[in-house]
């Protein structure tokens, strides 16, 4: 990979414009050690084009704002080094292709804030002790605090080829939200069953339209084992209760009522 | 008047952090009321989301000496007593219960052996006290608030802007306030009965900084537009250890939590320069020597903590004399080494890995350095403000009524210097109590009518950039406003420089004026930053004329031509309000007395 030396100039070819108008846009700047992609914008909107809209928050991977497709790939724009980018070629900025687009690099993600919404909420047990609090083992914890990592760039929902291929956003959730809901059906304490909403296609689940490309595990910024460990057993547990031949046979005896 | 869009609430609570979610969360359990939650970003992503370290409440399950008590104690001490003592009461009694409540919400913290919730140390707190969740603290709670919240029936207002409170006449109660969505640029009125700030702070008033962009003093200046009082606003938190190094993640935060988890701070000449310096109020409860600090850290109860885990603001300036004495790092900072704990724990990169695994990640990431092997290099950054505005310690209301403030925006609990920990706990108990009481105050309000012109002109405000395009260029602004306060207002302050610094913003105010954008509305980060500029100037000044008149050092606020404490100074908090002619005025407001029972539980945990 090329490592500039302190002061060369590279371009950035950045989407730019607003829905149907926008078209890719060559800005040049200056490059410093240790930059990455989300300062070069900065550059360019303080330097020359400042109604350049991207969005950022915390500049350090944490928020999961500044999701963009960085030379093809879906990345944060914070955690991208320059020194890594081949600058010798134009560096491609572009928004998530998987969301309608707003202006230059910001998409209209709100639609994954209205599925969210539509997942049953965390349901404790009752408490285990005469305070009101509960006892959990570290190790029952940790399998969970895995997905709770998860900072909602929504890098998965915009790679995954069910959502940006074939638009299924009207039944299927995607990785975001199967991490979302495995966060609470594995929570110690949770006693709720979603099971049927992620079997069904109204917008909440669709679990089946996953075909386990483990394209979602590959972009995480969080390096969350999307597939093997969200994914793959909450498909399990669909199954389990929806088509195992065995179990059937079980409820067609088991007495009514 | 021009047509706005118009949203009717009882209660709008603008800010989505910690404070703004949880006061969300508790108006709307209130029940019968109808309440909007306003905030500048996507929802979740505010700047609670980077708190690291834990949450403060003396629980007692790590260490059972520990109490409300010792934790008031403790605050009242690392505020150096300007703190307002009911709200450090408050906060220290109901602390414990916010953290309860955010586990039965789903919140996942890290355990104790026996299935309790695990404390950890931190600067400051004499018994073990942050409930955490590995280095990534604040993130579960914003998420544990956001995902409780959405089903509470509050109705979220993601990416707007607000740009004016709105008034029944001068200085008197809030009836809404106005302002715009980013994504279109469409001007918006919201009619409330009450209003809640949880705006967070100031950040990007200085150049180096660990505070996201929405960090522009919007509370502060919307409620010192409003008539209300500011205070504390001298005292800014310089966090010890930011990132120096490379240049574009200067003031990124390191977690005190790699100090608590044994992380030590070392000179050029490998010394641990901290135990060069124990402040005598501390002397007692500090090692002294290096063996000490670590068996502290690991649990020993006889152990006394480590000078690493002094008070922020010590911390702070014992670096800056390092770097002053040509004792630096290569970039300006120290070295911070938690790679060193390989001495006494097998496997310790795994074990560091585990602990702190995004100080692991944004290290190797950002700077290629392997934390597990190699020393950081840290350095003071700006993160935090004690001051804000003045609130009741009991209901969180400002001095205008029905505007309620919360979190980082008020003041009031940390007085000189905030303690690591306490400020996610800040947000829920004082979150809660901001809520609660601007719920019981929207119910009791007649209805009002909106003041037109105010809104027309707030209007014409804003868009005047647009009228000026070809004038500066507004981030030009912004950055020079960042050097000037970094350099004349940063971590040592004297007349002289902070004189400059008022002259220089009277001039950046002019240039203020004339910053002009091109493009339209539609989200147009130059234009959003022309009407950033407005608040930066005004908590700018704010903090110069406060740090101006306190003549001496004290918490946070160090002045080199007056380094040290004075009685004189030690029983007032400082004001500022607005003049009815505009200008910015002064004054010294005695201290909130503490009773004397309270008197009694600071003498007992001297």
């Amino acid at each position: 990979m090329a490592n500039p030396a302190n002061g060369t100039p590279a371009t950035f070819r950045i989407w730019s414009g607003q829905r149907e108008a926008a078209a890719f846009k060559d800005f040049t700047t200056t490059v410093t050690e240790g930059m990455v992609v989300l300062d070069a914008v900065h550059q360019i909107q303080a330097e020359t084009a400042p109604t350049l809209a991207c969005r950022w928050n915390c500049k350090a991977g944490k928020c999961g704002s500044c999701s963009a497709e960085i030379n093809g790939k879906p990345r944060l724009m914070c955690m991208t080094r320059l020194d890594e980018l081949d600058l010798s070629r134009p560096v491609v900025v572009e928004p998530m292709r998987s969301f309608p687009h707003v202006k230059d690099l910001v998409t209209d993600v709100s639609w994954n804030f209205r599925v969210k919404k539509r997942i049953k909420p965390f349901k404790p047990r009752k408490p285990d002790a005469p305070d009101g609090t509960w006892r959990m083992q570290q190790a029952d914890v940790d399998r969970v605090q895995e997905f709770r990592k998860c900072i909602e760039c929504f890098l998965c929902q915009d790679v995954c080829h069910v959502l940006r291929d074939h638009h299924k956003h009207p039944e299927f959730a995607g990785p975001r939200h199967f991490v979302y809901t495995a966060a609470l059906e594995m929570h110690p304490l949770d006693t709720e069953n979603r099971l049927a909403d992620l079997k069904g296609t109204d917008g909440h689940g669709g679990i089946g339209y996953c075909n386990i490309t483990k394209c979602c595990t590959k972009v995480c910024p969080e390096h969350i084992t999307i597939t093997d460990n969200a994914i793959i057993p909450l498909k399990e547990r669909v199954v389990d209760e929806y088509y195992d031949p065995i179990a059937k046979l079980f409820k067609v005896f088991k007495p009514k009522g | 008047m021009a047509e706005f869009l118009t949203h009717e609430h009882d209660v709008i609570v603008i800010g989505a952090g910690g404070a703004g979610l949880r006061a969300a969360i508790e108006a709307a359990a209130a029940g019968g009321l109808s309440v909007g939650l306003i905030c500048k970003s996507l929802l979740g992503k505010a700047h609670t989301v980077m708190a690291e370290g834990g949450m403060a409440a003396a629980m007692a399950n790590v260490d059972d000496r520990d109490s409300w008590k010792v934790h008031f104690a403790d605050t009242m001490r690392g505020g150096q007593y300007l703190n307002n003592p009911i709200m450090a009461e408050l906060h220290a009694k109901e602390a414990p219960e916010r953290v309860r409540e955010l586990e039965a919400w789903g919140a996942l913290f890290d355990r104790t052996k026996d299935g309790r919730i695990l404390q950890r140390n931190f600067g400051g707190h004499k018994y073990p006290r942050l409930a955490h969740v590995g280095d990534r603290t604040g993130l579960e709670m914003i998420r544990t608030l956001q995902d409780h919240g959405i089903h509470q029936g509050i109705e979220v207002y993601m990416e707007h802007t607000t740009i004016a409170l709105l008034q029944d006449g001068p200085n008197g109660r809030v009836t809404g306030c106005f302002g715009y969505d980013r994504e279109l640029g469409r001007f918006r009125v919201f009619k409330a009965k009450a209003i809640v700030l949880a705006t967070g702070g100031i950040g990007r008033a200085f150049k180096i900084t660990s505070n996201s962009w929405e960090y522009t003093g919007d509370g502060q200046a919307l409620a010192y537009n409003a008539g209300a009082d500011l205070t504390d606003m001298e005292f800014v938190q310089f966090h010890p250890t930011g990132m120096v190094w490379p240049p574009s993640v200067r003031g990124i935060l390191v977690t005190e939590g790699v100090r608590g988890e044994g992380g030590v701070l070392r000179n050029s000449e490998g010394k641990r320069f901290m135990f060069d310096d124990i402040p005598e109020n501390y002397k007692s409860s500090t090692a002294d020597k290096e063996g000490e600090g670590w068996r502290y850290v690991t649990g020993d109860k006889a152990a006394r903590r480590p000078p690493e885990l002094l008070t922020r603001d010590h911390v702070a300036r014992c670096i800056m004399r390092e770097v002053k004495a040509g004792r630096g790092s290569p970039h300006g900072g120290v070295f911070l080494d938690i790679a060193w704990i390989k001495e006494h724990v097998p496997n310790a990169p795994e074990h560091i890995k585990k602990k702190l695994p995004s100080m692991y990640h944004q290290f190797k990431q950002l700077a290629n350095l392997d934390i597990t092997t190699t020393p950081m290099e840290v350095g003071p950054t700006t993160h935090y403000i004690m001051g804000g505005v003045r609130v009741d310690g009991v209901t969180q209301m400002t001095t205008v009524p029905g505007l309620f403030a919360a979190g980082e925006v008020a003041a009031g609990l940390h007085g000189a210097n905030r303690l690591g920990g306490n400020s996610l706990s800040d947000l829920v108990v004082f979150g809660k109590r901001a809520g609660e009481h601007a719920a019981e105050w929207a119910r009791k309000q007649p209805p009002s009518k909106l003041d037109e012109s105010r809104l027309d002109n707030a209007a014409k405000e804003a868009l005047a950039p647009f009228d000026r395009s070809g004038g500066e260029n507004p981030f030009g602004v912004q950055h020079a406003l960042q050097d000037m306060m970094q350099e004349k207002v940063g971590i040592v302050r004297n007349e002289s420089d902070m004189g400059a610094a008022l002259d220089a913003l009277a001039k950046l105010k002019a240039r203020s004026a004339g910053v002009g954008i091109d493009g339209n509305r539609e989200y147009n980060p130059g234009w959003h930053t022309c009407l950033d500029l407005r608040n930066l100037m005004c908590v700018s000044e704010a903090i110069t004329r406060s740090a101006l008149d306190r003549r001496e050092s004290r918490g946070g606020h160090f002045r080199e031509d007056f380094p040290n404490k004075e009685a004189a100074f030690a029983n007032h908090n400082t004001i500022v309000r607005r003049a009815s002619d505009g200008s910015m005025q002064l004054s010294r407001q005695p201290l909130v007395p503490t009773r004397d029972d309270l008197k009694q539980v600071i003498e007992e945990n001297k």
